[in-house]
This record gives C-alpha cells, structure tokens and sequence, in this order.
C-alpha cells in the first residue's frame, strides 16, 4: 500500500501541473471558439517561445524578465503570422482542410527546429528554493508557475468580460454574423484574437520552462493532451476546459504515483475515450 | 441626393436597381428594384422562399450581388461588406433575432455600438432604447438567452438601434412569437418608426404588417410581382386570398 502522504503530494502536484495544462487548454480554446478553427499547431508555437527563452537567457545573458518578455512578445507575433499567412487564406475552407494546414505547419516547424537547434534537450536552469510542509516537498519551480498562471487566467477572465474588445470576441465566438452587422470587421478581431492566443502561448512556454527542457518534439508531450483537455472539456467553453485541466492532471498525477507517468496517461486517454462516449459535447455540456 | 426628374420624387433613401443575387448556383433574386424613401415605412411581403431573407441579406452586405445597382443615399454600396453598410446607416435586425444569449442584455446593447461614431453616442443611445423598450432597462444584467422570444425581438431592435442607424432593416420580426407578443412588437416597430427611423420591414404576417407601413412590395418566387400603398394593396384580390386569410 502506498503512503497516504505520497498520494496527497500527487494530488499537490495534480494541482500545480494542472495550472499550466489549463494556461495551455484556455490559449487554444479562446482560438477555437473564435475562430472556429482547431491549432494543432498551439503547443509548438509554445515549443519555439521556449527557445526564446533558452536563447535570450542561458545563451545571450539576458535577465529573465526581459527573456520572457521577449518570449510572449514572440508569441504574440507568431500567433499573428500563423493567422495571417496559413489560417486567413482558407478560413473559407472545409474544417478539415483548416485542420491539415495547422497540422501541415506543425510538421514544418518540428523538421525546422530540428533542422536549426538537433534534438539536443535544453533547460533554463534555475536556483529556486524548495518548501516543505508537513513531508510533502513543494519546489517553486512548480509554485511560481501555476501562481503566474492562475493569475493570468484571471486576467484573461477580466479581460473578455469586462472590456470592449473581450467582450467583442465572446460576441463573434457566438455568432460571428450578427457581430458583423453590428459594424465589426470579423478578420480584425480574428488577428486580436490570435495575438492574445500566441501570448497566453508565449506565457505558457515561460511557464513551462521552470520545469522542463525544451527540444523540437516538445508539441508531441503536451500537444495531444491540451487538444483531449479542450474537446473533453467542450470545445470553445472555457470554464470546461478549466474543469478538464485539472481532472486530466489529477489523473496523470496521481496513477503516475501508484503505476508510473506513462500509465498515468493511459489511463487519462482511456478516460478521455471513454468520455466521448459518455458526453461527446464535454463534461459541462448541458442537456439540449 | 435624388436625381431630377427620378420617380417617386425627393429623398429616396434606399433604392435598388434590378438587383440579381443568391447562393452558389442557387438564384434567390431576379431582377429587383425597389425603392424606399426618408421617413417611409415600406414593407416586402410575400410566400415562405420568396427571396425575402437573400433581398435583406444582400441591401446589408451578407451576401454579394450579382448584377444590378444597391444605392443608398446617393452612393453606389453594392458589394461592401457588411460592416461597412453598418457604418453608412443601415442596420440589419436579422431573421431568428441572432442576439449574443450568452452576453448580457447590457452586452449585447454595447456590441450594438460596436463602430467607433456609435460608442461616441452611447449613453444617448441607450437610453433611447430604454425608452422604448424598458423592459430591457429592467433586464440589462440578464444573459439574453433567457428572455421571452418578444423580449429578445426587442432587444434585437434596440441593437439595431445602437449603431446610430438611419435605414432599419426588419427580416421577419414576428417570426415565433405568440399573437398577442406580435401585436405588442407591431406596436413598437410604429413607435420606432415616430421617432425618425425608415424602416423597410419583411414580414410573412402580411395582414398585420399592412396596417404599420405606408406601401409594400409583393415578392414572389424572387421577383417583384406588384407594389403599391399598403391600404391598396391589402384590397387586391390575389393578395388577399393568398396571403391575408380572409
């Protein structure tokens, strides 16, 4: 039998890994329900923001503020180039062309980085404390993060209920056609709501680096699992994937602590299918 | 801005030229002209797949137009899109209302106001709208999925009426509403209409809608078949036996 004490710093760490899946889940969510279009392509876009990161700070010596800086600036930009250049040009598409385009990119840019920087693992090192509490050990390296992250959930929440342009962007999500007969042009908003995508990736590729190296086939570790988060939570609605973060974490936390990591995300994609049996339209679906 | 000598006389707000349009290889409309001038309420009336709905979607910009002219207060607007024919004073309350249910009622009203000469005039607008429609002054923290099908027309209407409009486009306002509600919204759309705003109207409840306009077009199978003041057109035989139920 396990100690008590290592399942409840499982279901700790749950939470905190949970923080950053959700940070990831939310980026691609506010894309999907705006856009209607799926980025296959959101965890590598995070993947490059991460060598950003290495290469700003580790390489060239920048602080770490202004490397992170630098690495939601890119996000940003790169959330508006994928727009512009490979979603805009076929938003009139069928879904599945628009899906292979983002997937086609994804491709490209695993090859490139691959290409430009090998398969070489890279990691920003820190020196951050470690806390501990009653036996269970708490690195910063996973208390910053998720407090960042959780912060910057809110901050989106504010942001899209409570300003003009949030509010602007929940209204297309809706119906992207009345929102035009209210005067809006949708491709405007369509490149605001990719620029907020790409910086809530550059954020999470920030995030992620406390905690993991970066190499070109990063996407393949956490993009599936923030695609499933985001479908099981309903595609679009931002509260579910919020809910499917942390269940999905929780569930990789804690069978990783009984079983192992891998069987962890057995049974989180056996969960996941099993779901979409059970509540294909995502676990907050409502009845209708 | 109208031309010398162009029938119908001063002040023709909206008119459109033999205007042709539709979807793929579908045609909804042959050939339409129409007019309406400033302060005028005109209604389109006709059978279900007339061409009503593709006639609205193509004066706002949804849709394009393939042939023909859209004028609207002197400029040529045919081909713009739709955000733009906002911009130029005409707003499009669409079929099935299409407001945002989950934002609220207060929401919805700010994105009616969404063009940069609109939100200038926010607080003036809104409170026109309030009063006209209080009920959504009642309402305006609720999410407007949760009004009554007449509340939601309403607020359809006062979002319109944000965007500082001076055409109003009505696709269907009756549409699922119960008779009394119908009667109540038909009350309204007079009383939006006395404050300023022409209204071009397409309705399929052609009884009621005859007694709010001043004249109205008879579409069918996407062409114009007849068209003359309301009270006159309400006494044609054909109209009558096939579309008033008497």
């Amino acid at each position: 039998m396990i100690d008590p004490i290592f399942l409840l710093e499982a279901a700790i760490n749950g939470i905190l890994l949970g923080g950053i899946l959700a940070l990831l889940a939310l980026g691609l969510n506010l894309i999907f329900g705006v856009i209607d279009i799926v980025w296959i392509v959101y965890v590598d876009l995070v993947m490059l923001c991460m060598y950003v990161l290495y290469f700003t700070n580790q390489v060239y010596g920048w602080p770490f503020w202004l490397a992170a800086l630098a690495a939601l600036a890119v996000g940003a930009g790169l959330g508006v180039a994928v727009h512009v250049l490979v979603i805009s040009p076929i938003l009139a598409s069928p879904p599945i062309n628009q899906l292979l385009a983002t997937g086609g990119l994804l491709f490209f840019i695993q090859s490139f980085a691959t290409f430009l920087w090998t398969t070489d693992h890279r990691s920003v090192r820190f020196s951050l404390p470690s806390f501990e509490v009653g036996g269970i050990f708490l690195p910063a390296t996973r208390l910053i993060p998720f407090g960042i992250s959780i912060l910057a959930m809110l901050a989106l929440y504010l942001f899209l209920t409570r300003t003009f342009m949030g509010t602007a962007m929940r209204a297309v999500a809706q119906d992207r056609e009345a929102m035009a007969l209210m005067g809006a042009d949708p491709r405007r908003i369509y490149v605001m709501t990719s620029a907020v995508g790409g910086l809530m990736a550059g954020l999470a590729g920030t995030l992620l680096v406390f905690q993991y190296s970066v190499h070109p086939f990063f996407g393949g570790q956490f993009g599936p699992l923030t695609f499933m988060i985001c479908v099981l939570g309903g595609l679009g609605n931002m509260v579910g994937a919020f809910v499917a973060s942390f269940i999905m974490s929780e569930i990789i936390s804690i069978a990783g602590v009984i079983w192992s990591t891998e069987m962890g995300y057995v049974i989180a994609f056996v969960v996941f299918i099993v779901m979409m049996f059970i509540r294909p339209g995502g676990i907050l679906a409502r009845s209708e | 801005m109208s031309l010398p000598g162009a029938s119908g006389g001063a002040g023709s707000m909206l008119e459109l030229r033999d205007v042709t349009a539709g979807y793929g290889a579908f045609t909804a409309l042959w050939n339409v002209s129409l007019r309406v001038q400033a302060g005028e309420a005109v209604a389109v009336v006709g059978p279900n797949g007339a061409g009503k709905t593709t006639l609205m979607r193509a004066i706002s910009g949804m849709i394009p137009i393939r042939a023909g002219e859209l004028v609207f207060e002197g400029a040529s607007v045919g081909g713009r899109p739709a955000h733009e024919i906002v911009a130029r004073g005409i707003a499009h309350v669409p079929e099935g209302r299409r407001i945002f249910p989950a934002l609220t009622v207060a929401d919805n009203l700010r994105m009616g106001a969404f063009l940069p000469a609109a939100r200038r005039r926010y607080a003036e607008s809104l409170e026109r709208v309030f009063g006209l429609f209080p009920v959504l002054a009642e309402r305006r923290a609720q999410r407007a999925g949760s009004l009554s099908g007449g509340e939601q027309q309403m607020l359809a209407v006062g979002r319109a009426l944000m965007s500082c409009p001076r055409l109003i486009l009505l696709d269907e306002p009756s549409m699922g509403l119960a008779p009394v509600m119908v009667l109540r919204l038909f009350d309204l759309i007079q009383r939006v209409r006395a404050e300023g705003y022409t209204i071009l109207v397409v309705e399929q409840n052609v009884r009621q809608v005859l007694k709010i306009v001043d004249r109205a077009y008879l579409l069918e199978v996407g062409r114009i078949r007849t068209e003359g003041a309301a009270s006159a057109l309400a006494q044609e035989d054909f109209v009558r036996k096939a579309y008033v139920g008497l």
